[in-house]
């Protein structure tokens, strides 16, 4: 026995595999790609009696043509990686066109355990399954399972064990496809031996099966021998014309056929039906939620309950988010002296991925609902209503699930959403929808819309989110639309969709899709956002201010102190000392800190409360109006001093890397109403979107005096001149279209397998953005807006 | 036995398949989803602008579209 066995887990999507996956390995999972190709496959290594298995869970497939890449992964990994054992998993209710995928495998020849799942679902339809007579047709273990509750899941690994240990060998098996083309068959494998066509890795059998159904993969395996390769071509060729000729239907047409015949034979044998089929739960959920008028409308409607309970859901912990890191910055404070050190790790890296990580509960839920949708069978109506209406656009009803996980549905993610779009077959359709997911609202926008709303819509929050979903869909179908009529003309391939039957999802499966899909975002938000958010910090930072205009700001501050002391308003606080004391008194005193510090004076009490009262403009009792005219001195120096430092640091930023390039872009952007800052922050967020937040908040908070007062971005911007809801519009908007963030373009790259493609997204979008958001900009303000 | 394709059935309507007229991916495809000759098939439903169709095949749900569903051959039962 080898240190470790290899099983693989294959089957139709919708089949239970990822509940047979998950209840065998839990959250441990590993997901990664497929070298070279973007088709996700999940492993994970667990111990089963003293047995180590690396279990690997293959993308859901219906076949194993060479038509998806999706199918070509799954059988090329079994045919190059060897596993020890495939359990394919079949949907019990689904039987032929599940057996249909487990006879593919059984003819490469691979052990196979089969997984009769959803039996429960099967019994309840009145259909009775004889599964040790079909396991004895077979030749093959059929188990009984219940993935989702764990039933006969102990069973079926039993017996994958047992198999994968007394089956060392790779048996093919022969299923007839008629007498003349079995001869055909026959004849053509024989010839494989004589040519150079790694016969130890692909059965001869299978692979003359796969040159009469014109499988491009094989069909080149057989050129690359230049002996044998074109007599067998001219065999294959004779037999398909003979083919064509007398049955007026492709070989492989007839081949799948044939395959068919085969399992209602066996379905004939050992599936007996106690009743006639009634009309499921399933259909009847189906009599409401597909009705040609109800259907859309409650499509609607879902969409916008979603938006809604997320918001409200995810609003506390929101909150703790925020206090949490507010909290951490203010530790960083105290602990570190003021300096270098103090501004990277406050400014950089708490207020960074703070930024960031504080909405991580926002895009919890969201993933949550869209699992929802996913797993309940829901997903699939979605594309089935909307079909019709995309494919106006040049787009496939599937591009829909695209859409809604790059942000359709607020809060998803293009990355994971453009590689969603592997689901098209049709390489047009396919880069469109890959191109237009970028524009939807995705999980890195949300805490930019969420803070300029708090800003300047707070109180339309909920209709300001559906408004601009509703403007990212109508631009993407635009784009989409274009797209397809300009630089990628051509026609749809086939939408055969299955309409799986309703499911309850359960929690432990929404949970670990959503757990994955929001630990993306993290490791996201913590890797390269962290990077990101240093290097804009250090833009911002460096080089600092000549020595001379630092000296001259520090002697504006010295001569405001000294103007202060030689007032006769000074009294108590005649000296610089008394007046430095105080003034870290009073900061404490306005923290409600207790200790007040060693350097307090009798007086210092009803002095900061004096101030205190002038500063929130309350009236004063008696017994402190003696302090009155002191107190509104040392409020008048502390706010010149204030506004020196608030200018230094001003200039500061200006003078910096990151000011020059946002003055530098303030030409462009001035008619949009964005400031230098705001050219920052959107330069910034080529890196991840959510950074424009970050760059934002770093912005603002390095321009501030007292960062013990920090507020929120979102007050911030309210009172900062020059912002209005004009311009935080305008600045949606823009973030919502530019350029897609490095990672996206880095996946459409990867995607699309060239340079061309991301440089164009890049390009297209950006531009677009700028177009947009002029109009938005100049039409509003002569509407009149934002004045 | 009246013959017809896919699109021209009606809602509730059940028959057999006799032909697949496909080519290609197309033609692969169908008969990968189980629409084989001799199956039978109801049309369980239609989206709201009559296109793609929802069809009940061996008491599973199949959609496609009107332009799909005309390579498919059926003999309706009456």
């Amino acid at each position: 026995m080898p240190d470790r066995i290899k099983i693989v887990l294959a089957g139709n999507p919708n089949a239970g595999k990822s509940s047979l996956f998950n209840q065998l390995t839990g959250a441990r999972a590993h997901v990664a790609n497929f070298p070279g190709i973007t088709v996700a496959k999940k492993e994970a290594v667990i111990k089963l009696n003293h047995q180590r298995i690396h279990v690997v869970d293959l993308p859901g497939i219906y076949s194993l043509t060479a038509y998806s890449p999706e199918e070509l992964v799954a059988r090329n990994y079994i045919l190059d990686e060897r596993p020890d054992l495939v359990i394919v998993v079949i949907d019990a209710a689904n039987l032929e066109r599940n057996l249909y995928l487990a006879v593919q495998f059984m003819e490469i020849g691979v052990p196979l355990v089969l997984a009769l799942n959803m039996i429960d679902v099967a019994e309840n339809r009145g259909l009775r399954i004889d599964h040790q007579k079909l396991s004895r047709l077979l030749g093959i273990a059929v188990v009984p399972t219940v993935a989702k509750s764990n039933k006969g899941v102990d069973k079926l690994m039993e017996r994958a064990l047992e198999t994968a240990q007394r089956q060392k060998t790779w048996k093919p098996h022969q299923i007839s496809y008629g007498a003349d083309l079995d001869e055909k068959i026959e004849e053509i494998a024989a010839l494989f031996p004589q040519g150079n066509f790694q016969i130890e890795k692909y059965p001869p059998r299978w692979l003359a099966i796969k040159a009469f159904e014109g499988d491009s993969q094989v069909l080149k395996l057989v050129l690359s021998d230049n002996e044998v390769g074109p007599e067998i071509i001219s065999k294959v060729n004779e037999v398909s014309q003979h083919i064509r000729a007398t049955l007026d239907d492709e070989p492989e047409g007839v081949i799948a056929d044939y395959r068919y015949g085969y399992i209602t034979s066996l379905t004939k044998q050992t599936v007996t039906s106690e009743r006639e089929i009634r009309r499921t739960i399933s259909d009847k959920t189906d009599k409401i939620l597909l009705n040609r008028l109800l259907g859309p409308l409650i499509l609607f409607f879902l969409i916008y309950i979603i938006y809604q309970l997320v918001f409200w859901v995810s609003g506390a912990p929101v909150a703790w988010f925020e206090a949490f890191f507010k909290w951490l910055g203010h530790v960083g404070q105290t602990a570190l002296p003021p300096g270098l050190l103090q501004s990277l790790v406050v400014s950089g890296i708490i207020d960074g991925v703070g930024g960031v990580l504080g909405f991580v509960p926002l895009i919890f839920f969201m993933f949550f609902a869209i699992a929802i949708l996913e797993d309940s069978g829901y997903m699939a109506r979605m594309a089935f209503i909307l079909d019709r209406v995309l494919r106006t656009f040049g787009l496939h009803g599937n591009s829909v699930l695209a859409l809604i996980i790059s942000g359709g549905v607020s809060g998803g993610c293009a990355v994971p959403g453009i590689m969603a779009a592997r689901t098209l077959r049709d390489p047009k359709e396919r880069l469109a929808t890959i191109l237009v997911a970028p524009l939807m609202n995705c999980g890195a926008k949300l805490p930019v819309y969420a803070m300029l709303i708090a800003a300047f819509f707070a109180r339309y929050e909920t209709q300001m989110m559906f408004l601009l979903t509703l403007i990212a869909w109508s631009l993407a179908l635009l784009a989409a639309r274009i797209l397809r009529w300009t630089i990628l003309r051509g026609s749809h391939t086939p939408f055969v969709m299955e309409l799986p039957p309703y499911r309850l999802p359960t929690l432990n499966g929404l949970l670990i899709h959503t757990w994955e899909r929001t630990w993306q975002y993290i490791k996201k938000a913590g890797t390269i956002i962290l990077g990101i958010s240093i290097l804009i910090w250090a833009m911002m930072t460096f080089p600092g201010l000549p020595d001379e205009k630092i000296q001259a700001f520090e002697a504006q501050q010295a001569q405001a102190t000294e103007d202060f002391l030689i007032s006769t308003e000074a009294k108590i606080l005649t000296d610089a000392q008394a007046l430095s004391n105080f003034s870290a008194f009073y900061n404490s005193y306005q923290k409600k800190d207790k200790k007040l510090g060693p350097h307090a004076s009798p007086s210092f009490q009803p002095l900061a409360q004096t101030v205190s009262l002038l500063e929130t403009g309350k009236p004063l009792t008696q017994n402190l109006k003696k302090y009155q005219t002191t107190a509104q001195a040392f409020l008048n120096w502390s706010q010149s001093i204030k506004n020196l430092e608030g200018a230094m640091a001003r200039d500061e930023l200006q003078h910096s890397v990151a000011g020059r390039l946002g003055s530098a872009f303030e030409v462009l952007t001035r008619p949009l109403g964005f400031d230098w800052r705001t050219n920052i922050a959107l330069v910034g967020g080529l890196a991840a979107k959510e950074v424009v937040l970050s760059t934002l908040g770093t912005a603002y908070s390095l321009g501030e005096v007292d960062a013990e007062e920090a507020e929120s971005l979102s007050q911030k911007l309210a009172r900062t001149p020059g912002w209005n809801p004009l311009v935080g519009f305008t600045l949606i908007i823009f973030v919502m279209i530019y350029a897609p963030c490095f990672v996206t373009l880095v996946i459409i790259g990867r995607e699309t397998r060239s340079l061309r493609w991301p440089v164009f997204a890049f390009a297209y979008t950006t531009i677009t953005a700028y177009v947009i958001s002029l109009a938005v900009a100049q039409i509003g303000r002569a509407l009149g807006l934002g004045a | 036995m009246p013959l017809t394709t896919l699109r021209y059935m009606k809602v509730g309507e059940k028959g057999t398949i006799v032909k697949i007229k496909a080519k290609g991916v197309m033609n692969r495809r169908l008969r990968d989803m189980g629409l084989v000759p001799g199956t039978e098939i109801e049309i369980a439903g239609r989206a709201p602008l009559y296109d793609p169709v929802n069809i009940k095949i061996r008491g599973n749900n199949l959609s496609l579209r009107n332009n799909e569903a005309d390579y498919i051959h059926v003999e309706v039962k009456r």
